[in-house]
C-alpha cells in the first residue's frame, strides 16, 4: 500500500506536534509517534479512505498516550508528566519568546483541555473530529476548548487564574 | 444579554474564533461583537492564542523528521524497536521482529544479519517453559526465593552470573526459580506473581553464539515476550501480558542488569 505510506510519512510533522503537546519532552514525544506509526501499519485495514488520515491517526495517538498514562500511574516510583519538572527550554527547541509564553502558559492547563485546544488551533480539526479523536459528546469539546482558552487568557496575562472565572458564559 | 431571534451561542463563537462558522450566521455574529467589545477582545485574544500555539507548534527551521520515525512509516511490517531502548543501551544494533506471525516464523521481517535463529529459539523455550510451569499451583518453582542460594546456585549450573531483578515497583514479587534444560547447556527461570496470581517468568541461558540482539517482542497464544542477547547471556520475559506492561517490565530488568 505506498499510497498509505506516503500519505503516513506525510503526516509525520503533525504526529510530532500534537505529541509535544501530550508530552513536552521530545524524546519521549517521539517515542510515542514512532509507536502510533506502529500501531498505524497495524490496524491500517480499519482506516476508511476518504477519512480524514490525521484524526484517525490522533485517535490512535491519544489511545497509545492514555495507555501509557494509566500504566505509569500505577507504578508509584515514577512521576506523573504533569508533576515532572518543567523541561529546560532548549529541550523544547522553542526559539521565540512569543513560543516560550504560549507554551508555558499551555502547561497550566489540565491535560483533557490541552489536547482539545491543541486539536482545534493547531492542527484545526473540526469540532467534531475532535470529539471523535477524543471520543467525547461534542459537547464536552466545546466546554473544555472554552475553558482552555480562557485558562490560557488569564495564564498569558500573568493572572492566577481564578476558578470561577473559566465558569463564565455568554449568551 | 439580549437573545433576538438569532441568539449567539457561545459555540458561534467559538467557530468564529476557529473560521468553522457557517457562513449564514456570519452577519449576525459580527453584529453582535460589534455591540459587544468586551466580548470582541476575548475572541480576539483567542486568535492570538491560535496563532501562537500553532507558531509554537511550526516545525522548528532546518530539523528534519528523524530517521526512525521515517522507518516505522515505511515498514510493511509491523516492527518494534523500542525507542527507550535505544536510550538505554545505544550499543545495541535496533532490530524489528514481527509479532503475530508465531514464535518461529520470521519470514520476511529484517534481522539484519545477526544470529537468526538465536533468539527465536531462545524465546521459544522460554515460552514452553512459562507455559509448563506458570499454571502450576503447588510447585511453580524448584526452589523458593526465600532460599538465599537460589541466584548463586542458578548462576552456577547456567554458567554466568545472573542477578534476580526486583519487580515489586510493579507489584511483581519473586516466587522462586528453577533449572530447566536448554539447547546447550542449562537455562535458569526465575518466576514472579503479582497480587492477582498473574505469573511473569525471565528465562535466562547463557549466549554460547557470542551474537547480540535488539530488544525484540513476540506474541503467541495469548503470551507475551521480550528477548534479546547481551554479552554472557540470552534473556527472555515472558508472561500473558499486554506488550505496555511487558515493556514495563522488561525495561527495569534490563536496567537493573546494568548495575
Amino acid at each position: 500500500m505506498p499510497d498509505f505510506t506516503a500519505r503516513l510519512e506525510a503526516e509525520i510533522p503533525a504526529l510530532r506536534r500534537y505529541a509535544r503537546a501530550l508530552l513536552r519532552d521530545r524524546d519521549r514525544a517521539d517515542d510515542l509517534v514512532q509507536d502510533c506509526l506502529e500501531r498505524a501499519i497495524v490496524k491500517r485495514g480499519t482506516w476508511r479512505r476518504p477519512g480524514n488520515l490525521r484524526a484517525w491517526l490522533f485517535t490512535i495517538m491519544h489511545n497509545l498516550h492514555a495507555n501509557q498514562m494509566r500504566s505509569l500511574s500505577r507504578q508509584p516510583a515514577s512521576v506523573s508528566l504533569d508533576q515532572a519538572p518543567e523541561q529546560s527550554t532548549s529541550a523544547r527547541q522553542v526559539e521565540t519568546v512569543a513560543a516560550n509564553e504560549v507554551l508555558s502558559a499551555l502547561a497550566q492547563l489540565d491535560e483533557t483541555q490541552r489536547e482539545v485546544l491543541v486539536l482545534v488551533a493547531v492542527e484545526q480539526l473540526r469540532y467534531r473530529e475532535v470529539a471523535a479523536v477524543l471520543d467525547l459528546p461534542l459537547g464536552t469539546v466545546m466546554s473544555r476548548l472554552g475553558r482552555a482558552r480562557e485558562r490560557l487568557r488569564q495564564a498569558m496575562n500573568g493572572d492566577a487564574p481564578e476558578p470561577k472565572a473559566s465558569l463564565r458564559r455568554v449568551k | 444579554m439580549t437573545a433576538g431571534p438569532q441568539e449567539i451561542s457561545e459555540q458561534d463563537l467559538q467557530a468564529y474564533v476557529d473560521g468553522w462558522l457557517d457562513p449564514a450566521r456570519l452577519a449576525a455574529v459580527e453584529a453582535y461583537l460589534a455591540e459587544h467589545p468586551d466580548e470582541a477582545a476575548r475572541l480576539a485574544a483567542y486568535r492570538r492564542q491560535n496563532e501562537a500555539l500553532r507558531g509554537a507548534f511550526a516545525e522548528p527551521r532546518g530539523e528534519d523528521v528523524p530517521e526512525r520515525l521515517l522507518l516505522a512509516a515505511r515498514r510493511r511490517s509491523p516492527g518494534r524497536p523500542l525507542a527507550w531502548l535505544a536510550r538505554a543501551a545505544a550499543a545495541l544494533a535496533l532490530v524489528a521482529v514481527g509479532f503475530g506471525a508465531g514464535w518461529g516464523l520470521r519470514g520476511g521481517l529484517e534481522t539484519s544479519g545477526l544470529a537468526r535463529g538465536d533468539g527465536a529459539f531462545l524465546v521459544q523455550q522460554a515460552a514452553a517453559a512459562h507455559r509448563v510451569f506458570s499454571v502450576e499451583v503447588r510447585h511453580p518453582v524448584e526452589v523458593r526465593a526465600e532460599e538465599a542460594h537460589l541466584v548463586a546456585w542458578l548462576s552456577k549450573r547456567v554458567g554466568v552470573p545472573l542477578k534476580a531483578p526486583d519487580l515489586s515497583g510493579h507489584g511483581f514479587r519473586l516466587v522462586g526459580g528453577r533449572l530447566l534444560p536448554a539447547a546447550e547447556g542449562t537455562a535458569a527461570q526465575l518466576m514472579y506473581e503479582d497480587e492477582a496470581g498473574r505469573r511473569v517468568t525471565a528465562y535466562m541461558t547463557a549466549n554460547t553464539s557470542g551474537g547480540e540482539t535488539a530488544f525484540r517482542f513476540a506474541e503467541d497464544r495469548g503470551l507475551a515476550a521480550f528477548y534479546w542477547l547481551e554479552g554472557p547471556l540470552g534473556y527472555a520475559l515472558v508472561g500473558a501480558l499486554t506488550r505496555a506492561e511487558l515493556i514495563a517490565l522488561a525495561k527495569s530488568v534490563y536496567r537493573q542488569l546494568e548495575l
